[in-house]
C-alpha cells in the first residue's frame, strides 16, 4: 500500500467528544509542534453545545508557511465513536487512522487504502489511574504521547508545556507526564515509529516565519490587547460566541495593566448589557463624551445594533465595533465560522449609510487595526467595525509578534477644548471648515458659555441647530459622503505582492484574485498551487472599505477577477461592484460557506472550473486577449 | 409654540450664587402644543437647575423620542444635549454617566419611551444605579405618533376617539420602587411647588433617580374620560408637598414638629416631607408600594417623595471607578508599552 509521505507537511484531525477536555490536550499537541519551530495553525471545529456531541480540531503541519486550510486529512485520530464511519471515510487514500481500541473496530469500517493503528486508551487509563475524571482526562493525553512517538515530536517540549500549563497546580503533573509516556512508549513497543510523515525542525522552507520569531496567539486576545493599548477605556458588550472571548481577555487585560497605581481603582469601565443595543447604545454614549468605547459582538448583535450604527453614523459619533462573524442566526450554525456580515455591516442601519470597515487576517493585523480603529473612528468621527471572524477570533494563529511604539498618541479627530473655543471666532458643529466633510466636535461640559449644541440624527442644519428643511437634510448628507471619500485616504490600504513568475503561462487572460480577512492564507496558497499549473494570477488583499482608489485600478487592470470570499452570495464582490461601478462579468465568485474556513484545494478547484467554464465567454468579452 | 420668549434680560433679574440668572438655563423656544404639560416641566427643571445654582455646562441632557424627549431643546441651552433613539436613552446615559463621572446627568423621557419601547433599558438602569436624574412626562399616550394609547394608560381611560383602553396601565413608580430604585418620585406637571423641590433633590441624589410626572396631553388625552387630563389629575390629586433645602443653605423654615419628617441625602442637603403621614417612612419600599397600591386602587394620584435610600451604591461605586473621569485619561494612564508587550508575546511562544 503506498503511504502518503511529508516531512513537516500534512494535516492530522482529531475527533473527539465535546467537555472531555480534549481541547487541551490538542492544544498541547499543536502547541509542541510550534516550540519546535515548525510552521503549524490548528483550528478547533467545535458545536454549539457544553457537552456531549462531536467535536474536531484540526492541525496543519506545513513546512512552507501555509496557515490556511488545505483541505484533506492525513491522519486522523479519533476517539469519537458517534462519528468515526465519516471521520474514517474523510481519510485521504494512504493515509493513517489512530484510534481507541479497547472497543474494537467494526468490519465495516475497515479501509484496506490506510494505515490503521489502535491503541486501547480506555483500558490503559482504566488500569493506570483510579480517578474517574482522570482516567477520561488522560486518554486524551496517551494519544498526544502515541502521537510524539509516530510524528517524531521532541517529547522534553511537551514536558516542558505541561509544566507550564500546571503551573501552581503542581500534582498534577506526575499523572500527565505519566499518560504522555504511557503513549509514547505503547507506540515504540507496538507501531513503526515515526511514520513516512513526521516533523523534522531542521527542514524549514519558511525562514520568515523563523526570523521574525513567531508568536502563537487567537485573533480575539489580539483585539483585546489592541484596545488596552488603543486607550480604550468604556467596553460594553452582550456575551455571544464568538466574540465573548474578546472582552473576555480585555477584562483580563484591564484588571492586570489598567489600576490606578495610587488608589487601586480602575481606569476602565466594563458593562455587561442586557443586549446588544444597549452594548451599543452604551458605547455611544461613551463616545459622546469623549472616551475611547467599543464593543465586540458577532451577526444576530449586529443585527441589533443597526439602528444605533445609523444615529452614530448621522449623529457622528466614533465607534468602535469588533465583528467576529459567524454563520446565520442563533440557531444558525453559531459556532462555525464565515465572512457573511459584510453587506449588513458596510450598509448597517436606516436611511443613507455606509461605514468604515476593516479586515484583519493575522492576530497581528486584529490588534493593530483596533487600535487604528479607534484613530479612524475619532479622525472621522464615525462608527468603524473590525469584521474579525470565528476562525481569526478563536483559533491560535501563528503570527508575526505585536509591536509597540511607545511614541504613539492617540489621534483624537477634531475636538476643541475650552482654549480653541475662546479663540475660534465662530463655530457650528456640522460647517465644514477645511474641506473634508469632517468638522469639529465639542464634549459635553467643555466650557461655560461656548460650544454646547443638541446631537441628534439628521433633522439639524450645519449650527445644529433643529431643521427639517430639504435643503439642510441634503446638504448635510452631501457632506457625510464627501468624509466618506476622506475616509479612503485613511484607512488602510490594500497589500499587494510580487506575482509568481509562470514559465509558460497555459492562458492570455489578465488574472487577479481578490481576498480579505482569513480567505487570505488559503487564496495566497491556491494561488502558488495554480502558478504551478501554468496560471499566473496577481493578488490583492483588501484591508478596508471604503475601498482604495487602487483597487478600481486592480480590477480594471485585469480581464478576469476572482473574489474569494466564505459567504454564500458573494457579498464583497457585491460591495466591490456597487462601490466601484464594475460590469458583473468581471468579477467570479470563489465561495465557502459550509460553516468550516476555506481551504487552498477548494481556492484552486473553483478556480480552474471557472477558467474553463468561462475561457469562452472571455475571449468573446476581450477578444484582444484570446 | 407655547411661549414666546423675549431676548432682552431684566437687568433686576435675581442671580444665582454663580451669578446667573435664570435666563441663563432657558433653553430655545420649545415646539409644543400650547398647553403641553411637558412645557412646565420644562420650566420646572429650568427653575431648579437655577435655584440649584447648578454650573449649566456641567449638566449632560439626555432624552429618547418623543413629544417629552423634544424637551431638552427647551431648557438649559449652555448644556449639551443628546436626542438619542427611541427607548434607548438609558444605555446612552450609562455609557456616557460611567466616560465622564464628573457631570450631572439629566434624562428626559416619556411613557411611550419609557414603558413600552425602552421598558428594558428603564429597568436596567434601574438595576445599574447610575447616578442620574430620569424624568417620565407622563401622558398616558404617544402625543409624537398621534395620540395611541400607551403602556401607562389607565385601564378604561378613554382616548380622543372616544374608545376605553382595555388593558392594565403600568405603574412606572411601583416599577421602579420594586425594581430597587434608589429615589422614587411622582408629581404633577401642573405642580409648580412640588415639582421643582423634587428635581431639585432628585440632582442632588447620589444613584439613580428616578420621577414620574403626569403630564397632560392637551392634543390627545385631555378629553372627558381620560385619567391623565388636567381635570382628572387635579381631582385625584392626593400630594405630599415636600422643601428642599441643598447642603449649603442654612434652615430657615421651621416646621412644627411631627408634622413633617425629615430625610438627609449623602451631601447633606435637606429633604421636608411636609404634612408627614404616621403610616408612610420615605426610606422604607415597604411603605412606598402600600401608598402607592392604595393610592392606584382607589383612583388617586399619589404624589411627592415616594421612596429615597440615600447611602445606595452608584455605578461608578460599583464599578470601582477611579476619581478621575475616564475620558481624561492620557496614554500614560491607560498603555502598558512596549516593554510589557514583549514579554506578552514571550509568554506566546
Ligand atoms: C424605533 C422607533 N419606533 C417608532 C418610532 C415612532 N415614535 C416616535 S415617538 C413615539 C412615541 C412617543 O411616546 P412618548 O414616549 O409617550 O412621548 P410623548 O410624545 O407622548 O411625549 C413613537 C412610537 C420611533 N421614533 N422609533
Ligand atoms: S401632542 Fe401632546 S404631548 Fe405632544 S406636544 Fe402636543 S400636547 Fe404635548
Ligand atoms: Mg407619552
Amino acid at each position: 500500500m503506498k503511504q502518503i509521505k511529508g516531512v513537516n507537511d500534512f494535516v492530522v484531525k482529531f475527533a473527539n467528544v465535546n467537555g472531555t477536555g480534549s481541547a487541551s490536550a490538542n492544544h498541547l499537541f499543536a502547541k509542541a509542534i510550534f516550540r519546535m519551530g515548525v510552521p503549524v495553525s490548528p483550528r478547533n471545529i467545535f458545536p454549539s453545545n457544553i457537552q456531549g456531541l462531536p467535536t474536531w480540531y484540526e492541525v496543519r503541519v506545513s513546512a512552507k508557511g501555509y496557515l490556511g486550510r488545505r483541505g484533506g486529512v492525513d491522519l486522523m485520530l479519533c476517539v469519537n465513536p458517534q462519528t468515526m464511519e465519516d471521520d474514517i471515510a474523510s481519510i485521504e487514500p494512504g493515509g493513517y487512522f489512530v484510534y481507541d481500541s479497547t472497543r474494537p473496530l467494526a468490519p465495516h469500517l475497515k479501509r484496506d487504502d490506510i494505515t490503521t493503528f489502535g491503541i486501547p486508551l480506555t483500558e490503559m487509563c482504566m488500569r493506570e489511574f483510579k480517578v474517574a475524571r482522570l482516567q477520561q482526562l488522560l486518554k486524551n493525553v496517551v494519544y498526544v504521547g502515541a502521537l510524539a512517538a509516530l510524528l517524531d515530536i521532541e517529547f522534553s517540549i511537551l514536558k516542558d508545556l505541561l509544566n507550564d500549563q500546571f503551573k501552581g497546580k503542581e500534582k498534577l503533573i506526575s499523572p500527565n507526564v505519566h499518560a504522555l509516556e504511557m503513549g509514547y512508549q505503547f507506540a515504540q513497543e507496538n507501531f513503526k515509529c515515526p511514520l513516512p510523515i513526521r516533523l523534522d525542525p531542521s527542514v524549514i522552507d519558511a525562514p520568515h516565519i523563523r526570523e521574525s520569531k513567531h508568536i502563537l496567539m487567537n485573533g480575539n486576545t489580539a483585539a483585546a490587547l489592541g484596545a488596552i493599548y488603543g486607550g480604550a477605556t468604556v467596553a460594553a458588550w452582550y456575551p455571544i460566541t464568538p466574540s465573548t472571548s474578546v472582552v473576555d481577555a480585555f477584562s483580563k487585560y484591564a484588571e492586570r495593566m489598567r489600576i490606578d497605581p495610587g488608589t487601586g481603582k480602575r481606569n476602565f469601565a466594563i458593562i455587561q448589557a442586557e443586549d446588544e443595543l444597549a452594548a451599543m447604545g452604551i458605547v455611544v454614549g461613551a463616545s459622546w463624551n469623549g472616551a475611547r468605547a467599543f464593543t465586540a459582538t458577532s451577526g444576530p448583535g449586529l443585527s441589533l445594533m443597526s439602528e444605533f450604527l445609523g444615529l452614530a453614523y448621522f449623529a457622528e459619533l466614533p465607534v468602535v465595533l469588533i465583528d467576529v462573524q459567524r454563520s446565520g442566526p442563533s440557531t444558525g450554525m453559531p459556532t462555525r465560522s464565515q465572512q457573511s456580515d459584510i453587506l449588513a455591516a458596510a450598509y448597517a442601519s436606516h436611511g443613507d449609510t455606509k461605514h468604515v470597515l476593516l479586515f484583519p487576517a493575522t492576530p497581528r493585523e486584529c490588534f493593530d487595526m483596533t487600535v487604528e480603529a479607534f484613530d479612524l473612528a475619532e479622525q472621522l468621527q464615525t462608527p468603524v467595525i473590525m469584521m474579525s471572524d470565528l476562525d481569526l477570533g478563536m483559533n491560535d494563529w501563528m503570527s508575526p509578534p505585536l509591536e509597540w511604539d511607545d511614541n504613539y498618541e492617540m489621534s483624537r479627530g477634531k475636538v476643541l477644548d475650552a482654549d480653541a473655543l475662546d479663540t475660534a471666532q465662530s463655530w457650528g458643529r456640522y460647517v465644514d471648515v477645511d474641506g473634508d466633510g469632517i468638522c469639529y466636535r465639542t464634549l459635553p461640559g467643555t466650557h461655560p458659555d461656548k460650544g454646547a449644541f443638541f446631537t441628534r440624527g439628521s433633522s439639524k442644519n450645519d449650527m445644529a441647530i433643529y431643521s427639517e428643511k430639504g435643503e439642510d437634510y441634503v446638504q448635510n448628507v452631501d457632506r457625510l459622503l464627501r468624509k466618506f471619500e476622506t475616509a479612503k485616504s485613511y484607512v488602510p490600504v490594500p497589500k499587494v505582492h510580487d506575482p509568481i513568475p509562470v514559465a509558460k503561462p497555459k492562458t492570455k487572460l489578465k488574472l487577479g484574485a481578490l481576498f480579505f480577512g482569513t480567505s487570505a492564507s488559503p487564496s495566497y496558497e491556491a494561488v502558488e498551487i495554480l502558478a504551478d499549473e501554468g496560471y499566473p494570477i496577481d493578488v490583492m488583499r483588501i484591508r478596508a472599505f471604503p475601498f482604495h482608489e487602487s483597487l478600481d485600478a486592480f480590477v480594471h487592470e485585469h480581464d478576469l477577477v476572482f473574489v474569494i470570499e466564505q459567504n454564500r452570495d458573494g457579498q464583497m464582490r457585491q460591495l466591490i461592484m456597487n462601490e466601484c461601478h464594475i460590469a458583473p462579468d468581471k468579477l467570479t465568485s470563489v465561495l465557502n460557506y459550509s460553516g468550516t474556513p476555506i481551504t487552498a484545494r477548494t481556492i484552486a478547484r473553483q478556480i480552474r472550473q471557472a477558467l474553463n467554464a468561462t475561457s469562452a465567454d472571455i475571449v468573446k468579452l476581450h477578444p484582444e486577449t484570446a | 409654540m407655547s411661549y414666546y420668549k423675549p431676548k432682552f434680560q431684566h437687568p433686576k433679574l435675581p442671580k444665582n450664587e454663580l451669578g446667573y440668572t435664570v435666563a441663563d438655563y432657558d433653553g430655545a423656544v420649545s415646539t409644543l402644543c400650547a398647553g403641553c404639560g411637558h412645557d412646565s416641566i420644562s420650566a420646572a427643571i429650568r427653575n431648579a437647575c437655577f435655584l440649584s445654582a447648578i454650573p449649566p455646562h456641567r449638566i449632560a441632557k439626555l432624552s429618547g423620542i418623543g413629544c417629552s424627549s423634544k424637551m431638552p431643546t427647551y431648557f438649559l441651552g449652555r448644556s449639551h444635549g443628546f436626542n438619542s433613539v427611541h427607548g434607548r436613552m438609558p444605555s446612552v446615559a450609562t455609557g456616557a454617566s460611567v466616560a465622564n463621572r464628573d457631570l450631572i446627568y439629566l434624562g428626559v423621557s416619556g411613557d411611550g419611551d419609557t414603558a413600552s419601547i425602552g421598558m428594558g433599558q428603564f429597568v436596567h438602569l434601574i438595576r445599574r444605579n447610575v447616578n442620574m436624574t430620569y424624568i417620565v412626562a407622563n401622558n398616558g399616550c404617544y402625543g409624537l405618533t398621534k395620540g395611541q394609547d400607551s403602556a401607562t394608560a389607565d385601564l378604561g381611560s378613554v382616548g380622543k376617539y372616544g374608545t376605553k383602553n382595555p388593558f392594565d396601565g403600568i405603574d412606572l413608580a411601583s416599577l421602579a420602587v420594586l425594581q430597587g430604585a434608589s429615589f422614587v418620585g411622582r408629581s404633577f406637571s401642573g405642580d409648580k411647588e412640588q415639582l421643582e423641590p423634587l428635581i431639585r433633590a432628585a440632582m442632588a441624589h447620589r444613584g439613580f433617580a428616578f420621577i414620574d410626572v403626569v403630564s397632560p396631553c392637551v392634543t390627545f388625552a385631555n378629553n372627558v374620560g381620560s385619567t391623565k387630563s388636567y381635570a382628572a389629575t387635579r381631582e385625584n390629586l392626593d400630594a405630599m408637598p415636600i422643601d428642599f433645602v441643598p447642603m449649603r443653605e442654612e434652615i430657615r423654615t421651621q416646621y412644627k414638629e411631627g408634622s413633617s419628617q425629615t430625610v438627609t441625602l449623602h451631601d447633606g442637603s435637606i429633604i421636608h416631607l411636609l404634612k408627614a403621614r404616621k403610616d408612610y417612612k420615605a426610606d422604607s419600599r415597604e411603605d412606598a408600594l402600600m401608598a402607592l397600591q392604595k393610592a392606584n386602587s382607589t383612583g388617586k394620584v399619589l404624589t411627592g417623595l415616594l421612596y429615597l435610600d440615600p447611602n445606595s451604591q452608584d455605578l461608578n461605586q460599583v464599578l470601582e471607578l477611579a476619581s478621575k473621569p475616564l475620558n481624561s485619561l492620557g496614554m500614560d494612564e491607560l498603555c502598558p508599552g512596549s516593554r510589557v508587550l514583549k514579554s506578552i508575546n514571550e509568554g506566546l511562544r
